[in-house]
């Protein structure tokens, strides 16, 4: 008998060192679709289970329906739609689709496609006759960014100073008390706690002037049929879309462009085809989504699942990227294939809390890409694999240089 | 057709007459191609034109949004087959293997799939049906004319039976702010289909969108003017209301008349098949060669104590096509069970009603998640201590997992509360106003007594 | 250009309402009400919304651009 503790599978993957290719080790967690941890909390991995899962209404986003809440958890404050159930969570994010999409507001998406373009083209014209380029710095940070900021009405010119917020939420959202100094958690909390105190302001300056376009206009003097959200609930929500909206684009068309440049006759379809950029995104969804992991769920009541039970208010954690690669429900699941017609995928997410911005973040990727691939001069991959955010959840390069033109 | 030999040779060049060509027929001919089968396809139709969809004729057609002609359902293949359209089937003749057209055409076949669904069941007395301004919907002629009538601005409309169709074309009357009646012999709405929970529900819904609905209440006389043209509307409570428009809603007839005499075990409630949507014949024995699927097919369902069932749905017209089409071109060992689970939805009033199930097949119903005074809950049905059915208003997200309940025979009432359950729940007895599995009217004869000479006869009824 | 949604699949995700507005609308929170046989110019904004339906219901013609099937009547 050896006493010497082996890492789980989950702990390798949760390790930076497999943060470049985690997909073998998804691989091996799939062989116990339901896995409980030492800690009692269950990784679920598979397709089936994690849809079934997402599906099931005892599957609770509250923190304060887990028995040990999660380090980090935000009980203090008003939370965000994401964490909650129905019916607060349904009534929160129904009044901000007011503003976003349909039945109310069915044009905003399609209404921004000039905007999108144009600011796409002004950043790729930055990058004509740049030989090194840093896409992530260069291009797929700065283009959501500025969609986000205009959406709600975040001034541009404060971006530096709430990037190193976000940088530090994101950060403390996979805090392991284990392995993680407690200052991580610490400086997430106070982050977020600035973050809040500086959307608290500047939806204090839009009470009272109706009539604004941005979203927290709209939120902060909008009587719609379930009322008007508090100061507290419109900070909460524009944290959470801010947030979602750096964090999880700027992965999205990073791994789009790795991958392509990975698979340059695709990138080479993708100049002459932009119609395949379509497709292509669902298939960037599937096999190098954003959005690794839920880190955790937690069951409202027993919950049984791939004949596993799952006790009351233990922590789930839904390996999404593992089961849009699961081989029992996708024809090659390892191979990008950007013609693959069954792809019912995860990339989003599924149930009542797929992603709310999925259009936006479609099209800025489809955009994106179409006019990369067909501006940008023989890009070539610098480093491959390339540097990776610490993130196993929003998983996505830090940097990624591509050289482009005659180069050297 | 035994040996494998007999199967690629039919596969090969056999010949496969499809009788209906709307939804289930041309899902059916595409899959019989994607199954490989490369022999002769006929598709007979008694509709000119190419096959429809018909749900979007109670709908968006209605609105005026979308005209009645743009229904066209998309192709998924090239079915490279002959259509013999606007001439319906007369007659099948088994011993030959032959389907007879109405214009005394004959078309061979070597296995046939009967698809010729279900039609609107007309106002039951003639002249008064043919009066100007009483429509049925069924057809996209129907809607096209219903839609007109609408869009003329009638000063009311009455539609008559407050099912799923009759609540939609009052939804949409109400959408286009038309005053509307609805008369339901039923204490409610949608009654007979969901129970009176839900009716009581669907009853708000009309109501407070401005819906004049009476409910109990038969509408005995359609009364025209010299012209011809309808007028006045009886009940029979003695009441009258003056309306240009009727809109009769009162359900379907299955289109089996045609099958007099061929020896199928066809009726008013249906083909009854097996799972393998394999007719079966008066005696109710399987036959081989003969297949059908859509509204028209009545098969057991394993779920449901095997009971015959037949639904009016549309993807389970999609699903038992390709079950039919599938079993047509394969050997006994490798035939397909239709056992999916009901699926259906509404419309009406603003609201997505979805179900999941038999929901006729219960005998409690409670509401597990959400708000009734809202519209937007989920509805669990019960037989017997298990879940057969759900019942979703704007809550579709969740009615995979009531599938998996369904399927999994899991106890009712669900034993755990879900974080929206309302908190004064609990299951109340579903209430049908009638024993709705049981057929209506003895429709066969059984003769003979030595076990080799007992047989079924049909014994048709006018009705 | 023809389409169909399966609407027993659709969970009224209204992604297609989004990416598609004048071809997919809502009626109310969930319910979809959609153009069957929409302009071809609207054709770039149907593939995508047929790309992004959560649960792939929606079907756009597989035969676009060849000839259209027969249409036979009984001669």
């Amino acid at each position: 008998m050896t006493t010497t503790e082996t890492p789980s599978t989950l702990q390798r993957i949760l390790d930076y060192s497999s943060r470049a290719d985690p997909y073998p080790l998804y691989a091996e967690l799939r062989r116990t679709p339901v896995a409980r941890q030492e800690d009692g909390s269950y990784v679920v991995s598979t397709y089936r289970e994690i849809t079934d899962l997402l599906h099931n209404p005892h599957l609770s986003s509250d923190t304060r329906n887990l028995s040990h809440p999660t380090a980090g958890a935000e009980e203090q404050a008003t939370p965000a739609f994401i964490n909650l159930d129905p019916p607060a969570h349904d009534r929160l994010r129904r009044m901000t689709m007011r503003h976003f999409g349909p039945p109310h507001t069915p044009g905003l998406v399609t209404g921004m496609e000039d905007d999108l373009t144009g600011i796409v083209g002004s950043l790729i014209d930055d990058l004509a006759g740049k030989e090194q380029i840093d896409l992530v710095d260069d291009f797929a940070y700065p283009f959501p960014v500025t969609v986000i900021c205009r959406l709600l009405g975040v001034p541009h010119e404060d971006e530096p100073r709430f990037h190193l917020w976000v940088d530090d939420v994101v950060n403390a959202i996979d805090y392991n008390p284990k392995t993680d100094p407690k200052e991580k958690l610490e400086k997430g909390i106070q982050a977020r706690n600035e973050l809040r105190r500086y959307l608290g302001g500047l939806v204090d300056q839009r009470h009272g002037r109706p009539g604004g376009e941005d979203l927290l206009a709209r939120l902060a003097n909008d009587d719609g049929p379930d009322g008007r959200m508090t100061d507290e609930e419109i900070v909460a929500t524009a944290n959470l879309l801010l947030i979602a909206g750096h964090e999880t684009t700027v992965n999205l068309i990073t791994n789009g462009m790795l991958t392509l440049l990975r698979h340059p006759q695709v990138l080479q379809r993708l100049r002459h085809e932009p119609d395949l950029v379509v497709p292509l995104t669902e298939e960037l969804l599937r096999y190098e989504p954003p959005v690794h992991i839920i880190p955790w769920r937690a069951a409202y009541s027993d919950i049984t699942v791939a004949d596993t039970v799952i006790p009351k208010s233990s922590r789930i954690m839904l390996m999404l990227a593992s089961g849009s690669r699961d081989p029992n429900r996708f024809h090659e699941p390892d191979r990008f294939d950007p013609d693959r017609r069954d792809n019912q995928h995860l990339g989003f997410g599924s149930g009542i809390h797929l992603c709310f911005g999925g259009p936006l973040a479609r099209r800025e990727t489809q955009i994106a890409l179409t006019e990369l691939a067909r501006r940008l001069d023989r890009p070539r991959l610098v480093a491959d694999p390339p540097p990776y955010r610490r993130s196993p959840v929003l998983r996505g390069p830090v940097h990624l240089h591509i050289e482009q033109g005659d180069g050297y | 057709m035994t040996s494998a030999d007999n199967l690629q040779a039919f596969k090969r060049e056999g010949r496969i007459v499809v009788v209906g060509a709307s939804l289930a027929g041309l899902r059916a001919a595409e899959a019989l191609r994607e199954e490989g089968f490369t022999g002769s396809l006929t598709m007979i139709g008694d509709e000119l034109g190419e096959p429809y969809d018909r749900p979007p004729l109670s709908k968006q057609v209605l609105t005026g949004w979308v005209p009645a002609e743009n229904t066209k359902l998309p192709r998924r293949r090239e079915v490279d087959a002959e259509w013999l359209l606007g001439v319906p089937a007369s007659g099948l003749d088994l011993a030959t293997n032959h389907v007879r057209l109405a214009d005394g055409r004959e078309v061979p076949f070597d296995r046939v799939l009967i698809s010729t669904g279900v039609r609107g069941r007309p106002w039951f007395v003639e002249s008064e049906a043919a009066l100007d301004g009483v429509f049925v919907v069924r057809t996209r002629e129907h809607a096209a004319g219903l839609q007109r009538a609408l869009a003329a601005g009638p000063s009311r409309v009455l539609v008559i039976g407050a099912g799923f169709t009759g609540s939609e074309i009052a939804s949409i009357c109400r959408e286009r702010d038309i005053p509307v009646t609805v008369a339901e012999l039923a204490p409610a709405p949608l009654v007979g289909a969901l129970g009176a929970m839900i009716g009581e529900v669907a009853a708000d819904m009309q109501r407070a969108h401005g819906v004049d609905l009476r409910c109990g209440v038969k509408v005995t006389r359609l009364e025209g003017d010299a012209q011809g043209r309808l007028r006045r509307a009886h009940f029979d409570d003695g009441s009258t209301i003056d309306t240009d428009v009727a809109v009769v809603a009162l359900g379907g007839v299955r289109n089996t008349d045609w099958l007099q005499g061929s020896g199928l075990a066809a009726g008013v409630w249906g083909i009854a098949c097996d799972t393998g949507c394999r007719a079966l014949d008066l005696n109710g024995l399987v036959t081989d060669d003969v297949f059908a699927a859509g509204d028209v097919a009545r098969c057991p369902n394993p779920i449901y104590e095997y009971r015959l069932i037949s639904l009016e749905h549309w993807a389970n017209a999609v699903e038992q096509a390709e079950v039919a089409a599938h079993n047509m071109v394969s050997g006994q060992a490798d035939r397909w069970p239709h056992l999916s689970i009901p699926r259906f939805w509404s419309i009406q009033f603003g609201v997505n009603i979805k179900s999941v199930g038999v929901p006729t097949f219960a005998d409690e119903v409670v509401v597990t998640q959400g708000s009734v005074p809202d519209h937007r809950f989920v509805a669990a049905y019960g037989y017997r201590g298990r879940v057969t059915a759900a019942v979703s208003f704007n809550n579709a997200k969740w009615l995979d997992h009531y599938q998996a309940l369904i399927e999994t025979a899991a106890p009712s009432p669900p034993p755990c509360p879900a974080p929206d359950q309302p908190a004064d729940a609990k299951p109340v007895p579903v209430d049908f106003p009638g024993p709705t599995l049981l057929a209506q009217g003895a429709t066969v004869v059984v003769t003979g007594h030595d076990p080799s000479e007992r047989r079924v006869t049909a014994a048709y009824q006018h009705r | 250009m023809r389409v169909v949604v399966d609407l027993s699949r659709c969970q009224g995700y209204a992604q297609c309402a989004f990416l598609a507005p004048d071809v997919f609308r809502m009626h109310g929170e969930e319910a979809l009400m959609y153009d069957p046989n929409p302009d071809d110019a609207r054709r770039d904004q149907v593939l995508r919304a047929a790309a992004a339906c959560p649960v792939q219901a929606i079907l756009v013609d597989q035969l676009e651009g060849r000839d259209a099937p027969a249409e036979a009547s009984p001669s």
